[in-house]
């Protein structure tokens, strides 16, 4: 009775995971396939594997024929670190005083967060576009740091205070008394028993940064601008879709946050402050 | 090491006046105990001498410094906290070294003196340990050696034993004790247990509502509490309390009336009668006041046992007596209850006791009694 029942359970699995597995395994199979078309076949292996997408997608060349994707590859990582980090940095502080101090208008500092996160994110294209133009960062790295930085923000406050609020008062407390100051504790006893917190944060706004489209298409004109997302919406045209070196940049594009997830992955843990204070 | 002075320290919040009008000196070496039940400003009182809550007002003196306003890491104080607050991400040794290092001491001092600290709290073998890796006990040790290894002026305890069990809080009792001895430090501490603080005190501050209640020595709390709050509060099991009718001389309780010793000869009127249950006793042979009542509750603890019985008018008196001259359950005893120890107070919760009404103008000082 149990072995029947472990037995259709585990098909019912199995059959889950295949399901959920294929449409990536369908993506590696592309990438591994040198012709461009879409395959529709349950196989989900190559005929011939060939890493000629792979090479393809990294030796992109701009119209003159220079090698451009190195440069594009910079720009994805330079503008999704700079945010990252820049964020990181501006949203610890200020979801620690939102956290720590009762001052005139933090409720209504909080509200406003809370409320730009229900518009979508298209809607803020235009002020977005018009606030860059007055500002000459169209068309620029640093245009798009500032808005993805500002876009992942409030979310990113949000859940630094709500990590804050939990930490021991008790903690700071004795770091007054033992004579630290606001900053020397913010940055000796806060963060570093904060890091789960900072790390979720971190990797939501590196993807966040990361994996933008819409914006960096719109507001990048020059190629060399460009960043990997754009690069890879340049595969699919409007006739025809060259899926070959499509799924192969998907799955190089992907890499980064994978491994960051990864490397992000050791400090996920619970328990930080466990042996602080009792009770 | 230095003396505190509270004067007239008050605290609010909003509308609540937490701390009223608290007035204290602590000499230079001396441990003070701040007593009372839960919500009665002692903690607030304490964090008020550290600088975590702002003074609303009034004067807080430290060494022959007014420090209102001065910042916490500048009072030359130590705090000892309830959840010991020690910095989880830290070493048992980075945790105590922590102020020092703030204070720019030189690293081989601080190596000295972490090593000497740890030493007179046994905590060599752990100094490279986590708090996570300390059992109860060891991290509170911590949080003393913490405070200890900055050889502040004044030592602060928030209610440091709270969170121990039975057997280990009776233990660091006396580790604190031999401490103070050791350092002949100036200790303000709180707690809401009238034990601790009757053992630990060179002299108890009894606290209730925001407000001081009496303040003296241990043994004076407990044998000439200034209201029946303070008679209620410190000693265990309480002290028992009795409607009664004083008049011109006379003590009535129900129909039994008894002659009022000399000390209450002016009182009148409606009081309540005092007595500690160790002064009740159950044996028909003892002198004193006698009172028949019927034996209700025996709880033997071993050496003595507490026998609760109810008089005539319905109210309980607990005794305290030698296991040996143990009443039944539902026996009728004649207690007796020692005259010379008897005490009267007026009536309420607050009630004062009507020995200090009359004493009240010799010795103002020492027992106050701010209710009235």
């Amino acid at each position: 009775m149990t072995k029947t029942r472990a037995a259709a359970s585990h098909t019912v699995l199995l059959f889950v995971t295949f399901v959920t597995l294929l449409p990536v395994l369908w993506v590696f199979k592309m990438a591994l396939t040198a012709e461009q078309g879409f395959n529709m076949s349950l196989n989900p292996f190559p005929d011939h594997p060939s890493l000629d997408n792979f090479r393809v997608f990294v030796s992109h060349t701009d119209s003159t024929g220079h090698w451009i994707f190195g440069r594009q590859l910079a720009n994805s990582l330079i503008v999704s670190i700079t945010a990252t980090l820049g964020g990181l940095f501006l949203a610890a502080t200020a979801a620690y005083a939102f956290s720590r101090f009762r001052f005139p208008g933090r409720r209504a500092g909080l509200t406003a967060f809370l409320l730009t996160q229900m518009f979508p994110g298209t809607m803020m294209m235009i002020p977005l576009y018009l606030l860059l133009h007055a500002l000459h960062l169209l068309d620029n790295l640093l245009g798009l740091v500032l808005v993805y930085t500002t876009t992942s923000l409030p979310f990113c406050v949000w859940m630094l205070k709500g990590y804050f609020d939990t930490l021991p008062r008790e903690l700071e407390e004795a770091a007054r008394i033992d004579g630290a100051s606001p900053a020397r504790i913010f940055w000796s006893i806060v963060l570093p028993l904060s890091r789960p917190a900072l790390a979720v944060t971190a990797l939501f706004s590196f993807m966040t940064a990361w994996n933008e489209f819409i914006i960096a298409a719109k507001f990048m004109d020059r190629e060399e601008h460009y960043t990997l997302p754009v690069v890879l919406a340049s595969y699919v045209g409007s006739k025809d879709v060259q899926w070959g070196y499509f799924a192969a940049g998907s799955l190089l594009v992907s890499f980064p946050v994978v491994a960051l997830f990864f490397a992000l992955q050791k400090h996920l843990v619970s328990g930080l402050t466990a042996g602080g204070v009792k009770g | 090491m230095a003396r505190v002075r509270l004067q007239q320290l008050e605290k609010r919040y909003g509308d609540v006046l937490a701390v009223r009008g608290v007035d204290l000196e602590v000499a230079d070496g001396e441990f003070v105990v701040l007593v009372g039940p839960s919500g009665c400003g002692k903690s607030t009182t304490l964090r008020m001498v550290a600088g975590l809550e702002e003074i609303t007002s009034g004067t807080l003196t430290i060494g022959d410094r007014v420090v209102n306003t001065v910042a916490p890491k500048d009072r030359d104080i130590a705090m000892v906290f309830q959840s010991y607050a020690l910095y989880p991400h830290m070493s048992v040794r980075e945790n105590m070294a922590f102020g020092l290092r703030m204070r720019g001491t030189p690293p081989d001092e601080i190596a000295a003196r972490v090593a000497e600290t740890s030493r007179i709290l046994e905590l060599d073998a752990y100094l490279d340990r986590k708090p996570k890796a300390l059992s109860g006990g060891q991290r509170q040790r911590v949080a003393m050696g913490r405070a200890i290894v900055r050889r502040p002026a004044v030592f602060l305890f928030d209610e440091p034993l709270s969170n121990l069990d039975a057997k280990l809080r009776v233990q660091m009792r006396a580790e604190i004790a031999r401490l103070h001895r050791r350092l002949s430090a100036t200790i303000l501490y709180v707690t809401h247990d009238q034990v601790e603080a009757m053992t630990l005190a060179s002299r108890i501050v009894v606290m209730k509502d925001g407000e001081v209640q009496q303040i003296g020595a241990p043994l004076e709390v407990y044998e000439r509490p200034a209201n029946r709050f303070v008679a209620g509060f410190i000693g265990s099991p309480s002290m028992n309390f009795v409607p009664a009718q004083a008049d011109a001389g006379r003590l009535l309780v129900g129909d039994l009336a008894f002659a009022l010793p000399a000390p209450f000869a002016h009182a009148r009127g409606a009081v309540t009668l005092g007595i500690r249950p160790e002064d009740v006793r159950t044996r028909a042979n003892a002198g004193g006041m006698r009172i028949p009542a019927r034996v209700e509750l025996v709880e033997p603890l071993g050496a003595e046992a507490f026998v609760t019985t109810a008089i005539p008018g319905g109210a309980s008196l607990v005794a305290r007596v030698p296991s040996r001259e143990l009443p039944r359950e539902g026996e009728t005893v004649q207690l007796s209850l020692d005259v010379e120890r008897l005490h009267l107070f007026e009536l309420g919760d607050n009630g004062r006791s009507l020995a200090l009404v009359e004493q009240s103008a010799p010795k103002p000082a020492k027992n106050r009694c701010v209710n009235d």
